[in-house]
């Protein structure tokens, strides 16, 4: 291929620029990491949440979430007979440090961790105006904090509420489904820290990954499948009156 | 944490869109709205509201010129902005901005502008002195022909642009509704009604927008208000309004009448949190009263002055209401949480970067940039008609 003085010319600053967003773009390095062999969600078993908040608080060491702002947290539903549709949901603190002594006042108490779904279909990824949210091939929704405006457009369109803008950083900030650590063969730190087993990282992609028997004996649900996000976190045991 | 009702999910607690995110969609509207009146006179022939014209369009350049601001100062990197024009993701709404925002300004108002000044400016870089010489100079782009057939091609010229700019005023502030109106996951903005409802919504606050500066500003020169030219603005205000508020009565009743799983949390916070600002404000001193108002003047015959002031009341009321309206859809639709389980307070600010005195300040800069445009541009049917005689 011929290329003359003058296209070179208009080449180089080209290539100058597209440079700076591939290696703002690229995950840190896992050699041995296929990304088109993996699509990553997560199983949540309900009936195995005993709300300590260790995940809260595993999330917040690992990935150095400010305080008052969450990538993950846990909500106690309390769902009286009476009204099935109104439940009383408490979060302090994001379930961190646990929560108060139920009542025993009749009804059902549960707890439901909440974090990013990881959509397929996310609502957020679509509406950035620099793309600066996107979907990894192997299924995470990640954000480039290098590249993002700070318009918090993002952060209206996620149906769960997962999403804050960092205090310091001034950029949207969310759960990455640990993936430093998922790319690298471990799990995430809170299905690490998790002492029941209640979260489960699970990859659809792998045969031989547990989550495809489990789907195949239990009923699981997702959180609002009204929204059609194609979200990946599925819930056991999932109450209808979670929102 | 105090100013919380029942629950949020924890990130929601603290709002994303502040007061300045409510002026963006009235500055855009008060443009949009603006340049639709001056259009009534260049296209549909409306020789009434002839001497508003150029104060219209001088009024949408003003408001233009600020629209981006409160935006730009609301980005946690405002530095990256122009990343919008150079890598505009192609699914979202807001990443179209920039290209309709410089369409607008660019291809539509300015060009307009310099197409009907352009005699005007030719006239002003012959006649001043010094420094004003030199800017007028340079305004004249180097085309000083102002024969006949010249002018008769700016006019030409002037009346495509203009009808290429009616289109674009709707998709300048229909734009905007569809930013809030296509997000599905908060029922107070996701309706397909949202961009029409902006639309006219902006109409009627530009329109009356024009009306109110073009009252005080002749009254400021002591000059005698055109009453053929406010009674046919205050007319076509009426109708615009009546269109406007039924679309948002529409709106309101399919939701009352569907009453899906969001209506319980939208309508206590209607009763509570938005009472003042949707219900007194917005539905009652800002739309209500200026509607009865201006329908009186349509059905009785009412002396002029009695006319002025309804229509000096009924102008400013309206721009009030309008601004509610923009409040109520930002600010409402971050009230509630997404569980549809509990309510938090948007807390203002005074003096920070997205606070009261900022947001006071860029309300009030379109009117300071309006004032030099005006000294520079005359836009009175007075002036106009005297360098019109010099020329001929």
């Amino acid at each position: 291929m011929n290329i003359s003085r003058r296209q070179m010319l208009i080449l180089l600053p080209a290539a100058a620029v597209a440079w700076k967003s591939v290696l703002a773009g690229t995950p840190e390095s896992s050699p041995n990491y296929k990304m088109s062999e993996h699509w990553w969600s997560m199983l949540i078993d309900i009936s195995k949440c005993i709300g300590c908040g260790n995940c809260v608080r595993a999330c917040q060491t690992e990935n150095d979430v400010p305080d008052g702002y969450f990538r993950t947290w846990v909500e106690r539903y309390h769902v009286s007979d009476e009204n099935m549709t109104n439940p009383e949901v408490i979060s302090p603190d994001g379930g961190k440090e646990g929560f108060p002594e139920a009542k025993e006042d009749g009804g059902k108490y549960f707890y439901v961790p909440k974090l990013c779904n990881q959509c397929a279909d996310s609502p957020c990824t679509q509406v950035c105006p620099v793309g600066a949210t996107f979907v990894t091939p192997d299924g995470a929704v990640l954000v480039d904090q290098t590249y993002c405006l700070g318009c918090a457009y993002c952060v209206q369109a996620c149906p769960y509420g997962c999403r804050y803008i960092h205090p310091q950083k001034k950029v949207v900030d969310k759960c990455t489904l640990c993936y430093h650590r998922i790319t690298k063969g471990l799990t995430t730190a809170c299905c690490e820290a998790c002492p029941t087993g209640a979260r489960q990282l699970a990859d659809l992609k792998n045969p031989n990954d547990p989550i495809h028997a489990f789907l195949k004996t239990h009923s699981v649900q997702v959180l609002k499948p009204q929204m059609a996000t194609g979200a990946k976190v599925f819930y056991n045991d999932l109450d209808g009156s979670v929102r | 944490m105090s100013g919380v009702e029942g629950f949020m999910y924890p990130n929601e607690i603290e709002l994303h869109w502040s007061v300045l995110i409510v002026l963006y969609p009235y500055i855009t509207g008060l443009v949009a709205g603006a340049f639709i009146l001056a259009s009534l006179e260049r296209v549909f022939n409306v020789e009434a509201v002839k001497p508003t014209y150029r104060l219209a369009l001088l009024t949408a350049l003003s408001f233009l010129l600020v629209a981006p601001l409160p935006l730009q100062l609301h980005l946690g990197h405002p530095e990256r902005s122009p990343e919008m024009y150079f890598t505009p993701h192609s699914t979202s709404a807001m990443a179209m901005f920039g290209y309709v925002y410089l369409w607008y300004l660019m291809a539509v108002l300015v060009f307009e502008i310099w197409l009907d000044y352009r005699r005007d400016i030719v006239l002003l870089s012959q006649k001043t002195k010094g420094m004003t010489r030199w800017i007028y100079t340079i305004m004249t782009l180097g085309s000083s022909n102002i024969s006949k057939r010249s002018l008769h091609i700016d006019e030409r010229v002037g009346w495509v642009v203009t009808l290429v700019g009616i289109p674009s005023a709707f998709l300048l502030h229909g734009y905007v509704g569809f930013i809030f109106g296509s997000i599905k996951a908060n029922p107070w903005w996701s309706s397909p009604l949202m961009p029409v409802v902006f639309i006219f919504s902006a109409m009627v606050s530009g329109i009356a927008g024009v009306m109110v500066i073009y009252m005080a500003t002749t009254k400021l020169r002591g000059r005698k208000i055109d009453m053929r030219c406010v009674d046919t603005i205050a007319m076509y205000l009426f109708y615009t309004f009546i269109i406007d508020f039924s679309l948002e009565m529409l709106d309101l009743i399919h939701r009352i009448y569907e009453a899906d799983e969001s209506f319980r949390s939208l309508d206590f916070m209607v009763h509570s949190k938005l009472f003042f600002s949707q219900i007194v404000l917005q539905i009652g001193l800002g739309t209500l009263v200026p509607l009865i108002l201006l329908g009186l003047t349509q059905v009785a015959k009412l002396p002029e002055l009695a006319r002025k002031r309804i229509y000096s009341f009924a102008g400013a009321l309206t721009l009030i209401g309008i601004f509610a309206m923009r409040w109520n859809v930002v600010i409402g639709g971050q009230l509630f949480s997404k569980s549809f389980l509990g309510y938090t307070t948007y807390k203002m600010s005074l003096v920070t970067k997205e606070g009261l005195i900022v947001a006071v300040g860029l309300t009030l800069l379109p009117l300071g940039i309006l004032w030099v445009l005006v000294k520079l541009l005359p836009p009175w049917p007075e002036d106009h008609a005297t360098q019109g005689a010099a020329a001929d």
